[in-house]
């Protein structure tokens, strides 16, 4: 972990809609020149958490503390959608919210892969064309804060790693934040210095070094079809039941989980896993 | 010059089109079509007062235009105005009541068809000042807010996360909307603003490539149509209002053959097929 200044923390953050806690207790910082990723299946409260971060969410409970006055963010959304009645070219897009000159447009599309696109129109984009024409935006802003909601969604195998390097490069270069979120672990593990996995709440997190050491990493990475989920296992005392009641290790069945109501033992992986790092 | 009625009419016509049409477009662009009928409708509850209380009938329109789209706005934002049946239902009761506290003044002498419709011969001096220094000022505003605006068009939370403020222009934006609302419905009535709003945009979409250059062919449709209508309605003695929407409608359809052809030519423009507006 870095021992930077935190750009960005969350402490104890919590979103309620409808009277049901989206995601709740999320302890959170992200420093200069550190990468971050979220990871958790649907619904886990990745998106709220990361909007949380931008503050374009404010928490129902705990606090969003801001540790610069000069937070610059660039945001990939995990969805744009651009309506069929609004002419709109990348070029254009690329200067939505802040003016560029256009050698910075090239430039930055040219980073990306996209520069060849730049005359086309947004809703012609295919999904991973899109995706890297939002990075293309997201990184021409200069953030110091670098917000990115399922980025690669759409791109092919090779070119997720190519775009997971340039995320490790830009970091680098800009000194920047970052926060990534994915519900897909096994490219984001190499390019990341921490991992949180969420659920309703922060199940665990860790270096993904010490996770990766893990006999559950092992276990998930030798075979693909366990998929994402399998690595919470580790930590996961208990188990969201289809009508969303919570069954415990113990065998006990609650409403809900929270962080402190004593089923939880993340603060034994986190130990465990900064110990290996 | 400004003796003469017809000369009048033009001035403020298109006065009214050189900022209903790119506003027009956010109109288009936020699907907030149905929104600014009711909003428009409810122009006629503005004229009521205006009767009640003898006051200029723009200004009254402006003020309670104002009113509605503000509330209309904070029931959008907290979720409960998502639905076309209840803008429906808004639209055409603010329509009724407008109609029946105009029907109880009994000691007024109103020309309904001229509110509803428009009229030509209606429009005043004062007018016609109102309406270019209110549509000179609405203009200059939207340019202002122009970036934040359309960035905020494009995604919301993208535009807040990167450190705009949604809620600020979007409350310019209904303001504006009040304005344009305030100073064309005398010349094309109650009934037709949103057409106003709606169709020069439309047009321009088929021919624009990019959102600035949009507005700006809008805002020439928009000055065609009300030039070309209100000549029509002089000519054949029919309302000023319908007359300057079927021209505006006319030179809809011209756009759709002229933007199909120029379609065809450029690959990079994907057909525009009607039934991708109802998504989301």
């Amino acid at each position: 972990m870095s021992d930077n200044v935190s750009l960005i923390e969350l402490v104890n953050a919590g979103v309620a809609r409808d009277g049901r806690w989206l995601v709740r207790g999320v302890d959170l910082s992200i420093s200069a020149g550190e990468i971050v990723t979220l990871i958790g299946p649907n619904g886990s409260g990745k998106s709220t958490t990361a909007k949380m971060v931008l503050d374009v969410l404010h928490p129902d409970e705990g606090t969003r503390r801001q540790g610069t006055s000069r937070l610059q963010i660039g945001y990939v959304p995990q969805k744009v959608e651009i309506d069929w009645t609004m002419p709109l070219s990348v070029e254009r897009f690329m200067t939505i919210t802040r003016k560029l000159s256009h050698s910075d447009i090239d430039y930055h599309l040219q980073r990306t892969g996209v520069l060849h696109l730049k005359k086309s129109q947004v809703r012609t984009l295919s999904g991973g064309e899109m995706q890297r024409v939002l990075l293309a935006r997201a990184i021409a802003r200069k953030p110091n804060l670098l917000v990115l909601d399922e980025p690669v969604q759409g791109v092919d195998f090779a070119g997720e790693i190519a775009l997971y390097e340039l995320i490790g490069e830009i970091r680098d270069e800009l000194n920047c934040g970052i926060l990534l979120v994915s519900h897909d672990l096994h490219v984001v593990m190499a390019a990341t210095d921490r991992v949180i996995c969420l659920n309703g709440h922060i199940c665990c997190q860790g270096s993904p070094a010490a996770v990766a050491e893990s006999a559950e990493y092992k276990n998930l990475f030798g075979e693909r079809a366990i998929g994402a989920l399998a690595v919470y296992r580790h930590a996961h005392d208990h188990q969201h039941l289809p009508d969303g009641t919570v069954l415990h290790a113990d065998g006990s069945i609650t409403d809900h989980c929270h962080p402190d109501d004593g089923h939880h033992h993340e603060h034994h992986d986190k130990q465990e896993a900064d110990s290996n790092a | 010059m400004l003796d003469d009625f017809f000369i009048r009419a033009l001035l403020a016509g298109i006065g009214i089109a050189i900022i209903a049409a790119p506003l027009g477009c956010f109109v288009v662009w936020r699907r907030l079509a149905y929104f600014g009928d009711t909003l428009a409708h409810s122009a006629l509850l503005g004229v009521s007062f205006a009767l009640l209380f003898e006051i200029n009938i723009t200004v009254s329109v402006f003020l309670i235009s104002i009113v509605i789209s503000l509330l209309l706005y904070m029931m959008q934002k907290r979720g409960g105005l998502s639905s076309d049946a209840v803008l429906g239902l808004l639209s055409h009761s603010a329509l009724a009541l407008g109609l029946v506290a105009i029907a109880f003044m009994t000691w007024v002498r109103i020309d309904l068809n001229a509110l509803l419709f428009g009229d030509i011969l209606s429009v005043s001096r004062f007018d016609v000042g109102f309406v270019w220094a209110g549509s000179l000022f609405a203009l200059a505003v939207l340019v202002m807010i122009w970036r934040n605006l359309f960035a905020v068009t494009v995604n919301e939370q993208l535009a807040r996360a990167e450190g705009m403020n949604p809620d600020v222009v979007n409350m310019i934006f209904m303001v504006l909307m009040a304005l344009v609302i305030a100073i064309s419905m005398q010349i094309v009535g109650v009934l037709l603003i949103t057409a106003l709003l709606i169709i020069p945009a439309a047009s321009a979409r088929q021919l624009a490539t990019g959102p600035e250059q949009m507005a700006v062919v809008a805002a020439i449709i928009g000055i065609a149509a009300v030039v070309g209508g209100l000549y029509a309605s002089l000519g054949w003695d029919t309302p000023s209002g319908p007359s300057i929407v079927v021209m505006a409608l006319m030179l809809f359809i011209i756009s759709l053959v002229l933007g199909g052809k120029t379609r065809r030519h450029k690959p990079n423009h994907a057909e525009v097929s009607p039934d991708s507006s109802r998504g989301e």
